[in-house]
């Protein structure tokens, strides 16, 4: 069972190679496109690598909902539950 | 004997009014930085007058030119096209009409961005044994399930799409696709003298690029100065660098189209 916080610090290391976001701005009350500066392409990229890190399918009508760090992380808890 | 088909000269027209991101961000909410972020874009050209009939003649035109025959020797017109906007006359009788061609085989071919790729799929015949194929075995085929993603619909001739579906269809399908080309070919995507990729966005040619492993090749970006022109973006790209002489005559090049229906076809051509 991955935890929220090992699933947050995943995300930051897809963050940082993807869209070069610092790890220490990573936390789950940031907003993808207003705090951390990832666009909605950069947002694809990082979904995809999430799904591959996680082992869990994030749908495209989905991404839209992941608006912070934090929506991210309840989603891949879920789907990987 | 056979003769194999081959590209042995290109030719390329553009209207002359450019559009900057400027002029577009005065008509709808957006701005210069955005648009080169996000899509590359810095300029386009615009048609206020001419059709997809006096662009094209006016491209195969000076092909005709730069190859050294004559109109009477054409024995085939195609076009790729996805905005032409009458659907009867086809644009390829339109086109030899202007071009003086007399009794041409002529056809539109439509499948949106990746219709010069299935175009030179279509003219490939047989290759005589000691012959270098001048345009090599095509890799094609289509995403059905997304034909819904990319739509230009009914009266209205705008194009809509579902931006992510598409990106991430692009850059994480494509690479292995585009690998299937070289494959078909012969040839690893090392050996390419040049990439010329269907024009769509920079965010999708330069992962495409450097996913697919090319190296020291020439990777075609004039979606920067043409912005996405469908599917003339290859051979307006192509026949660009051909001018400038950017690839070496005979060298290996990837064509690589993709896009509505979703579609895509990708071949290694000889550089003319």
């Amino acid at each position: 069972m991955t935890t929220r916080d090992e699933i947050t610090a995943g995300l930051a290391e897809i963050l940082e190679e993807v869209a070069g976001v610092s790890p220490d701005d990573v936390a789950e009350s940031k907003s993808f496109t207003d705090d951390l500066d990832v666009d909605s392409l950069s947002m694809v990229e990082v979904v995809v690598a999430a799904e591959e890190k996680f082992g869990v399918k994030i749908p495209d009508d989905e991404v839209q909902n992941l608006k912070t760090v934090g929506d991210a992380v309840s989603y891949i808890e879920k789907a990987s539950a | 004997m056979t003769r194999g088909s081959k590209i042995i000269a290109m030719g390329h027209y553009q209207p002359a009014r450019v559009l900057t991101n400027d002029e577009i961000a005065q008509m709808v909410d957006t701005n210069d930085e955005w648009i080169r972020d996000r899509v590359g874009i810095v300029t386009r050209r615009i048609a206020d007058t001419e059709s997809v009939a006096d662009m094209a003649a006016a491209a195969a035109g000076k092909a005709l030119a730069n190859s050294g025959l004559s109109a009477a020797e054409i024995d085939l017109v195609t076009v790729a096209t996805c905005s032409s906007v009458d659907r009867c006359p086809n644009v390829a009788t339109r086109v030899a009409a202007k071009l003086g061609i007399a009794s041409p085989a002529a056809y539109d071919l439509n499948t949106a961005c990746s219709g010069y790729e299935y175009a030179g799929a279509a003219v490939v015949t047989g290759v005589a044994d000691d012959e270098e194929p001048g345009i090599g075995p095509v890799m094609w085929g289509s995403a059905p399930d997304k034909s819904d993603v990319i739509t230009i619909e009914g009266w209205r001739p705008y194009i809509q799409q579902s931006g992510q579906t598409v990106f991430r269809w692009a850059t994480f399908a494509l690479p292995a696709l585009a690998e299937r080309a070289c494959a078909a070919a012969g040839i690893t995507p090392r050996d390419l003298a040049a990439f010329v990729p269907h024009q769509a966005n920079l965010r999708i040619i330069e992962p495409l690029a450097r996913k697919l492993g090319v190296v020291d090749a020439v990777v075609a970006k004039d979606i920067v100065e043409s912005g996405n022109t469908s599917a003339a973006s290859v051979p307006l790209a192509l026949s660009k660098l051909v001018e400038r002489r950017e690839i070496p005559s005979g060298a290996p090049v990837l064509l690589f189209g993709f896009g509505g229906g979703l579609t895509y076809a990708g071949q290694v051509v000889r550089c003319p």
